[in-house]
C-alpha cells in the first residue's frame, strides 16, 4: 500500500482493522475512502493518508469536495488526495485549521439539513454541487477551489491521463515526434 | 575605456530595461561606438536554463513584484495582482514572446484621421507614417530573421495550425499562413532552426527564437561598449537645475543604492514600469513626474483586444506540440466598419499546457462545464484573437501610494475598462473563431477571456504636439531632451499586430537619432 504521507507515529488503527462503523461510513459519495483510526485508506487504489492535524472525516470530505469541484471520472481519488494533503500538513497553523474544519462543518450542516447525512455521504454529485453553490462565495470554498487549479492540474502524474506530454526539449522537441502528425482532417 | 563603466562616468547612455526595446537600443548604440549601461531589474539566465514547465518557468521568469489593479476588466477580478504576464530577466519579455512579427498597416499609424472621433476614445495619429517606418521594419526583419522576409521560408505548420488552416479556408479566409515569425525555419546568424519544442512562452531552449538575451545583447557586449547590470532596479531618474536628466538611482542585487551618472537616460521597462518610474521620479521642479507636462504619463494604457477560442474535436490534435504561434489569419485585420467596430484583429494559433489551461480557460469556473472541457485537452485546438483596442485617458497607470514594493516605493496600479469598440470586436472575433473550428468538426467551442496582459502599450505615447503625449516621433520626451522612452509605451495607438517588431524597428531608428544628436552635441 502506498503511503501518501509519511507516518510520524504508529497508526492509531484499532487492532481488528477498520471498524464496522468506519466501513459503513464508506458508503455514499466517499466511496472507497475509508477511515481507519487516524488515517484515510483507499483499499481499491492501495493508498493511505495519515491525518493528525485535521479530523480524518474532514480530510475525507475535502477529497470528495475536490472531486465535486473539478470532477474527472478518469482520475483516481489519489490525485484529489494529493491535492488536498497540504490542508493536513498546513493545519499546524490554527488559522488554516479553523478555516478548513469550519468550512467542512458548514458543508455538513447544510447536508444534514437537506439530506440527513454529512456532505460526503450525499448520494448524487448534483445534490452535493447544489450545496457547494451555497458555499461558493466563502473564503473556504475559494481557497479550496483556487488551490486545486495548481494542486490538481500541475501534478505531472495526471498529465498523461489528459493526453498532455509535459516537457519536450529534453526529448528533442517534437520535430521528429509528431508535431504535424494529425491526419484526420 | 571599455565596459564595465564607472558610476561617475557621465558620458554613458543609461537604458532602463533589456527587452525588445532596451536590449535592441543598447546593442545598436554600442555598435555605433556609444558607451551604454543597461540596468535590468531581473536576473540573467542562460537559454539552457529555461524550464519546460509552465508554473516553474513562471516562477523563474515572470515579473511578480507587487502591482494592483482596478476597473471592470476581468483580470482585476481573477488576477488582482497580476495585470500583466511579462518577464523580469535580462532579455525582458523578448524571452517570453511567441515570435509573431507583423508590420503595422498604413492606416494604423493614422487612426484619428481614419476612424474619426469615437466617443470615449483618445485617438491620435502617430507622428510617423508607415512609409517612414518601412526602412526600419526592413532592418528589424533582417536582424530578427523573420520568416517570409529576406528569402527566409515559413515555418512548417504543426497540428494546431492544420486545424486552424483548414477551418480558415472552410469559412472563406484567404490570408492564412504559418506567419511572419522571428523563429528560425533554417539556421541563420549562428542560431539553429526550430525544433518544434513548444514552450515558446517559457523561453526558447534551442535558440531558434529571437530574443535580445541571445541575439542582441551578446553582440553589443562584444564591442566593449555595452555593460548589462542585472538585478539592478532603477528607483528614480535624477535631473539638474536646468531640467536635464543626470543619471539614475538604483538598488543593486544586494539592495544597496547606487547612483549611475548619464549623458542620456532611456526608459524601457515596459508600459507599466516605465510610466511608474517617470511618476516616481517627481521632484520640486517636476511635481507631477518627469516628462509629464501634458499629464499624459501613464494614460492611454492599451493591452490589445484579446481573447481566445478553443475548440474540442472528436479526434486528437495535441495542439501544444511545436511552435506555439506559427499560424495567422489576416483577413480580419483590415479596417471595415461594416463589422460594427473600427480597427481590426489578427487570429493566431495558440496553445497552453494543461496547467495553464486550467488557470486561464475560464478563471474561477468549476464543475462539469469546466472539467469536461479540460477532459477534451488532447483533442483541443486553440487560437488567440489580438486586435486594436481603443486608447482611453482613464485606462491608466498610476502610483498606488497605499501599497509599497520591496524598495519602499509606491507600486503601479493598472486601471482598465474595455471600450465598447473593444467589446464589439471581441464578440465578433469570438463568433468567427468558433465558426472556423465548427467548420472542421468541433463538437464544442469555448470563448476564453483575455489573459493577464502580454501586450502592454501606450502609457507614454508619441505625439506631434507636446500637449497630446509624452514623447516625439523619436521617442524623445517633449519636456526633457536627454530623456527617452524606448519601449511599447511609446505607441500612440496599438494596431492589430503583435507589437515587438514595431518596438524593435523604433529602437533601431531611435539609436540612429540618438547617435546623430550626440555627434551634433544637441544632447
Amino acid at each position: 500500500m502506498t503511503t501518501l504521507i509519511d507516518r510520524r507515529s504508529p497508526p492509531r488503527q484499532s487492532p481488528g482493522g477498520p471498524s464496522r462503523r468506519s466501513l459503513l461510513a464508506g458508503i455514499g459519495a466517499a466511496g472507497a475512502l475509508m477511515i481507519a483510526g487516524g488515517a484515510i485508506i483507499n483499499p481499491r487504489e492501495a493508498w493511505g493518508l495519515e491525518v493528525t492535524n485535521l479530523k480524518p472525516e474532514t480530510m475525507r470530505t475535502l477529497i470528495v469536495m475536490a472531486r465535486d469541484i473539478y470532477p474527472h471520472d478518469r482520475l483516481a481519488d489519489q490525485f484529489y488526495a494529493v491535492a488536498m494533503k497540504p490542508y493536513e500538513t498546513g493545519s499546524t497553523d490554527p488559522a488554516l485549521k479553523q478555516l478548513v474544519e469550519g468550512g467542512v462543518a458548514a458543508l455538513d450542516t447544510i447536508a444534514q439539513g437537506e439530506h440527513g447525512v454529512p456532505y460526503a455521504q450525499v448520494g448524487w454529485e448534483d445534490q452535493r454541487v447544489a450545496i457547494l453553490h451555497k458555499m461558493e462565495h466563502t473564503a473556504f470554498f475559494e481557497k479550496v477551489r483556487s488551490g486545486l487549479v495548481v494542486g490538481l492540474y500541475n501534478q505531472e502524474e495526471v498529465w498523461p491521463i489528459f493526453g498532455y506530454e509535459g516537457s519536450s526539449a529534453d526529448k528533442g522537441g517534437y520535430i521528429n515526434r509528431g508535431f504535424n502528425d494529425l491526419a484526420w482532417l | 575605456m571599455g565596459a564595465p563603466f564607472d558610476l561617475n562616468d557621465d558620458s554613458v547612455v543609461v537604458i532602463v530595461g533589456s527587452g525588445a526595446g532596451g536590449g535592441t537600443l543598447g546593442t545598436e548604440l554600442a555598435l555605433k561606438g556609444i558607451k551604454v549601461v543597461i540596468l535590468e531589474a531581473g536576473q540573467r539566465h542562460n537559454m539552457e536554463d529555461f524550464i519546460n514547465n509552465e508554473w516553474d518557468s513562471f516562477a523563474q521568469l515572470a515579473w511578480k513584484d507587487m502591482r494592483t489593479t482596478s476597473g471592470s476588466w476581468r483580470v482585476h477580478k481573477n488576477f488582482p495582482n497580476l495585470p500583466a504576464w511579462i518577464v523580469k530577466a535580462v532579455g525582458g519579455s523578448s524571452i517570453h514572446w511567441a515570435g509573431a512579427s507583423l508590420r503595422f498597416q498604413e492606416h494604423e499609424f493614422r487612426t484619428r484621421s481614419t476612424y474619426g472621433d469615437l466617443q470615449g476614445a483618445n485617438l491620435l495619429d502617430w507622428p510617423v507614417t508607415l512609409a517612414e517606418m518601412e526602412p526600419w521594419y526592413v532592418k528589424a526583419e533582417d536582424k530578427m530573421g523573420v520568416t517570409r522576409t529576406n528569402g527566409i521560408p515559413g515555418l512548417p505548420g504543426n497540428n494546431n495550425f492544420k486545424v486552424f488552416e483548414a477551418g480558415a479556408k472552410k469559412v472563406g479566409y484567404t490570408e492564412v499562413s504559418t506567419g511572419h515569425m522571428a523563429i528560425n525555419s533554417q539556421p541563420r546568424h549562428d542560431r539553429g532552426s526550430c525544433q518544434q519544442i513548444g514552450f515558446c512562452f517559457q523561453g526558447c531552449k534551442s535558440g531558434a527564437k529571437w530574443s535580445t538575451l541571445i541575439a542582441e545583447i551578446p553582440v553589443g557586449e562584444d564591442t566593449g561598449n555595452l555593460e548589462v547590470r542585472s538585478e539592478c532596479m532603477v528607483l528614480q531618474i535624477e535631473h539638474d537645475a536646468s531640467g536635464k536628466v543626470t543619471g539614475v538611482v538604483y538598488a543593486d542585487k544586494d539592495g544597496n543604492h547606487q547612483r549611475q551618472k548619464a549623458r542620456i537616460v532611456a526608459v524601457a521597462g515596459n508600459s507599466i514600469e516605465s510610466p511608474r518610474l517617470l511618476l516616481n521620479s517627481a521632484s520640486s521642479m517636476f511635481p507631477d513626474g518627469l516628462a509629464n507636462s501634458s499629464g499624459q504619463v501613464g494614460r492611454n494604457y492599451m493591452r490589445h483586444m484579446t481573447g481566445s477560442v478553443y475548440g474540442i474535436f472528436e479526434k486528437p490534435v495535441h495542439m501544444y506540440r511545436g511552435t506555439t504561434m506559427a499560424g495567422v489569419v489576416r483577413d480580419e485585420a483590415r479596417f471595415d466598419t461594416k463589422r460594427g467596430f473600427v480597427g481590426g484583429y489578427e487570429m493566431e494559433t495558440l496553445s497552453l499546457g494543461l496547467p495553464f489551461m486550467a488557470a486561464f480557460l475560464d478563471p474561477g469556473a468549476w464543475g462539469r462545464s469546466f472539467s469536461t472541457a479540460m477532459d477534451g485537452y488532447a483533442n483541443m485546438a486553440g487560437m488567440w484573437l489580438v486586435g486594436e483596442d481603443m486608447p482611453q485617458e482613464t485606462n491608466r497607470i498610476t502610483l498606488n501610494t497605499d501599497v509599497k514594493d520591496q524598495y519602499g516605493l509606491p507600486v503601479a496600479n493598472v486601471h482598465f475598462d474595455d471600450h465598447p469598440n473593444d467589446i464589439a470586436m471581441r464578440n465578433y472575433a469570438y463568433r468567427q473563431g468558433a465558426a472556423m473550428y465548427e467548420a472542421v468538426g468541433a463538437t464544442r467551442t469555448m470563448p476564453t477571456p483575455p489573459y493577464p496582459s502580454t501586450h502592454n502599450l501606450g502609457s507614454n505615447r508619441m505625439s506631434e504636439k507636446p500637449r497630446d503625449g509624452v514623447v516625439n516621433k523619436h521617442g524623445q520626451t517633449h519636456d526633457i531632451s536627454n530623456l527617452f522612452v524606448s519601449d511599447g509605451s511609446q505607441f500612440t495607438t496599438g494596431g492589430a499586430e503583435n507589437p515587438t517588431l514595431t518596438i524593435v524597428a523604433l529602437a533601431i531608428r531611435q539609436a540612429e537619432f540618438i547617435a546623430g544628436e550626440m555627434s551634433k552635441k544637441t544632447i
